[in-house]
């Protein structure tokens, strides 16, 4: 048992699964609206674009870089598919990949910068960021687009139940492509070579580079991959809300920032899983949720994710930091 | 990086092209200078009628300074390899703490030393504040282990939403007159806070070069395990990090307390990522290990020079945002890009090729 319970807590997933478990068993005791289907599965919608951005800053974190500036790339790619779509009458087939072209494009600027100017990521991503951000703001004066086009702002829904109790489940459109999203990128950085070569990049730059991993091409990569997610993000949370606001994602970098971390993702690279990310998205979406039925103040959620941060980081800390001392000094046969 | 900085060490005698070219470099301030000179420059001739006068600059004397107090207290954690993410939080907590404190405690109607009393009071509790919570973000920096973005992210978010929470977003205001010279008095023309300002540059920057403590920060923003190899408890240098980069942030709460004669848990947040521009446009390490108060401030002199222009222009404050990042990346392009190339064609011409290798890898 003991043996078992050092396996779970030995992996950063383990734990935040057993974290979740724990919170959950208190949640559904609390509240008895928690544990139906109906509200699990908004649960995992709400937080769905959230997930999809997690997983871009995933492969940048484990690339060894950060980027602070997806938000404003989501909100750019959004509003100018938004205005191209609104304008032009443009169809799907136009307008999806538009926009993710568009955080493609700004990502790989991103990257370029980086590479090229090799200044540190955080740095050259809060300047892009104010840029991005600021310019879109400036362009569109702060307008939103409300009259979004009918494919877009439809709501998709996959598949449709109704529980005994008579409560409604939709899977819809945005669980669906957060599940393909993480599907995509679970499937690049551990079963692709450029994935493998992305991890190795941000384990050790200099020892990849001798091995012959061409740095330019995995700064490309890291920072387009979460460009392209911005870009989806952007897309998938105007299908959510049926509009494009400009400043609508702006401000909650961190969050998801620290939703990635919580999953294990190192800051120094090298080191994270999907799942890992996946279940810190789940984490912070199973408090908010909670919190809310419980009747918390919202107000009080910040302090709650504050403390997440805190307690589960000094965790990983001090675990890793334990692990080094096993390691340094033998342990008796 | 680190190429770079040998650069700086090779170069005291490269032409002055070279010099100016090198922006934002620890100890060569020329090239900002003279970025500053152009801007100044440059909008005195398109405002000729507004921009070169006593009252802009007077006014910018008023505005830079709440930037100017932030950024200190984010440069300190900068150049000891770390980052503060809490500096705005703790800046509008002590500032509510403190406008609370005023607008609850002094009775209508009360006579000068009455609420002189409160007011002493009140700058107590703030410092008490900022003090306790720069000792908490130290120890748990310190002591977990983990990156300071984490650490200051995590207590960013506690500060913020406590704030949050106790005012319900709302705005504390009414502060007493007395205070507010503080932050709209003027002393032989100049404004108060731009004297602030000035006071804890300098002070900064004696603890920065002048005292062991100082050194220390700079020894452990360039490698932390020999720091401590070389026999300094860098547990308490953390702590005492942190804790002067909170009591700053007491200073800075006090003077937007004072401009603004209100306090909320939303002010200045847009801040926070300028002031690490504004760090690295100044020539600090992010990396941690160099960096000068004087550099800093030629930078942020630099930003609030721009922002004044395109204010007088009538241009919006977001396209203001735009053009400080804009600068940041060109004058990180300047220093990486053209710099490097500029000093390997002078060494080449000068020295027949001997410092061609290490500039080679400069690019």
């Amino acid at each position: 048992m003991r043996d078992l319970a050092a396996r779970v807590t030995a992996h950063t997933e383990g734990l935040l699964f057993l974290v979740i478990l724990l919170l959950g068993a208190v949640l559904a005791l609390a509240s008895p609206y928690f544990l139906t289907l109906q509200n699990l599965v908004d649960l995992i919608e709400s937080y769905s674009v959230a997930a999809v951005l997690a997983l871009g800053v995933f492969v940048v974190l484990v690339a060894g870089g950060i980027d602070i500036s997806f938000a404003a790339t989501a909100s750019v790619a959004q509003y100018a598919t938004a205005y191209v779509a609104t304008s032009w009458d443009l169809p799907a087939l136009v307008c999806i990949p538009l926009g993710l072209a568009v955080g493609l494009a700004l990502g790989c600027l991103n990257a370029a910068l980086i590479y090229y100017l090799r200044v540190t990521s955080i740095i050259i991503t809060i300047a892009t960021m104010s840029v991005y951000f600021a310019l879109l703001m400036w362009i569109t004066s702060g307008r939103s687009i409300y009259a979004l086009p009918d494919w877009w702002a439809t709501r998709v829904v996959f598949f449709r139940t109704e529980t005994a109790s008579g409560d409604i489940v939709r899977v819809t459109l945005p669980i669906v492509v957060a599940a393909g999203a993480a599907l995509l990128t679970w499937l690049f950085m551990t079963r692709s070579a450029a994935g493998r070569q992305l991890t190795a990049m941000g384990g050790n730059p200099e020892a990849a580079r001798r091995l012959g991993v061409n740095l330019a091409a995995m700064h490309f990569l890291a920072y387009g991959y979460l460009g392209l997610m911005a870009g989806l993000a952007g897309l998938l949370q105007a299908h959510r809300v049926g509009e494009a606001v400009p400043n609508a994602m702006y401000g909650n970098e961190l969050d998801v920032l620290a939703a990635a971390v919580l999953g294990g993702a190192s800051l120094t690279g090298g080191v994270g899983t999907v799942g890992g990310v996946l279940l810190g998205i789940l984490l912070l979406a199973v408090l908010q949720n909670g919190l809310n039925l419980l009747g918390v103040s919202p107000y009080f959620f910040q302090i709650v994710i504050g403390l997440v941060i805190l307690v589960s980081t000094s965790i990983t800390g001090l675990s890793s930091r334990a692990r080094r001392r096993d390691r340094r000094v033998p342990a008796p046969a | 990086v680190t190429p770079v900085r040998d650069a700086a060490a090779l170069g005291r005698d490269l032409p002055l092209l070279t010099r100016l070219t090198r922006v934002g470099q620890p100890g060569n301030t020329a090239g900002l200078l003279a970025l500053l000179a152009g801007l100044a420059l440059f909008f005195s001739l398109l405002l000729p009628g507004s921009f070169p006068t006593f009252g802009t600059v007077q006014s910018m004397m008023f505005q830079l300074p709440e930037l100017g107090l932030l950024a200190l207290a984010m440069v300190i954690p900068l150049i000891s390899g770390g980052l503060n993410l809490a500096i705005i939080a703790t800046a509008n907590q002590c500032a509510l703490l403190m406008a609370w404190i005023m607008t609850s405690f002094i009775p209508a109607g009360a006579g000068g030393p009455e609420a002189a009393a409160v007011i002493a009071l009140a700058l107590l509790a703030g410092l008490l504040l900022c003090t306790a919570i720069g000792l908490v973000t130290g120890f748990l920096v310190a002591t977990m282990g983990v990156h300071p973005i984490l650490v200051t992210l995590g207590t960013k978010s506690v500060i913020d939403g406590v704030s949050i929470w106790l005012t319900r977003g709302t705005v504390v205001s009414g502060l007493p007159d007395s205070f507010q010279w503080l932050g709209n008095g003027l002393v032989l023309g100049v404004p108060v806070p731009f004297l602030v300002l000035i006071a804890a540059a300098v002070a900064v920057g004696l603890v920065l070069t002048r005292t062991s403590f100082g050194i220390s920060i700079h020894m452990l923003g360039s490698n932390l395990e020999a720091t401590r190899y070389s026999g300094i408890d860098t547990r308490r240098v953390l702590v005492g990090i942190y804790t002067f980069s909170s009591a700053l942030c007491f200073v800075a709460a006090c003077l937007m307390l004072a401009r603004f004669n209100s306090a909320s848990a939303g002010y200045a947040q847009s801040y926070l990522l300028v002031t690490i521009l504004a760090a690295v446009m100044g020539g600090v390490d992010p990396f941690g290990g160099f960096g000068r108060i004087s550099g800093l401030m030629l930078a942020l002199v630099v930003l609030q020079v721009i922002s004044s222009g395109c204010n007088l222009l009538g241009l919006s404050q977001h396209l203001t945002l735009a053009v400080w990042g804009l600068t940041l990346i060109a004058v990180m392009g300047v220093k990486f890009l053209v710099a490097p190339w500029l000093a390997e064609r002078w060494s080449r011409g000068r020295h027949t090729g001997r410092h061609v290798d290490e500039a080679g890898n400069k690019a």
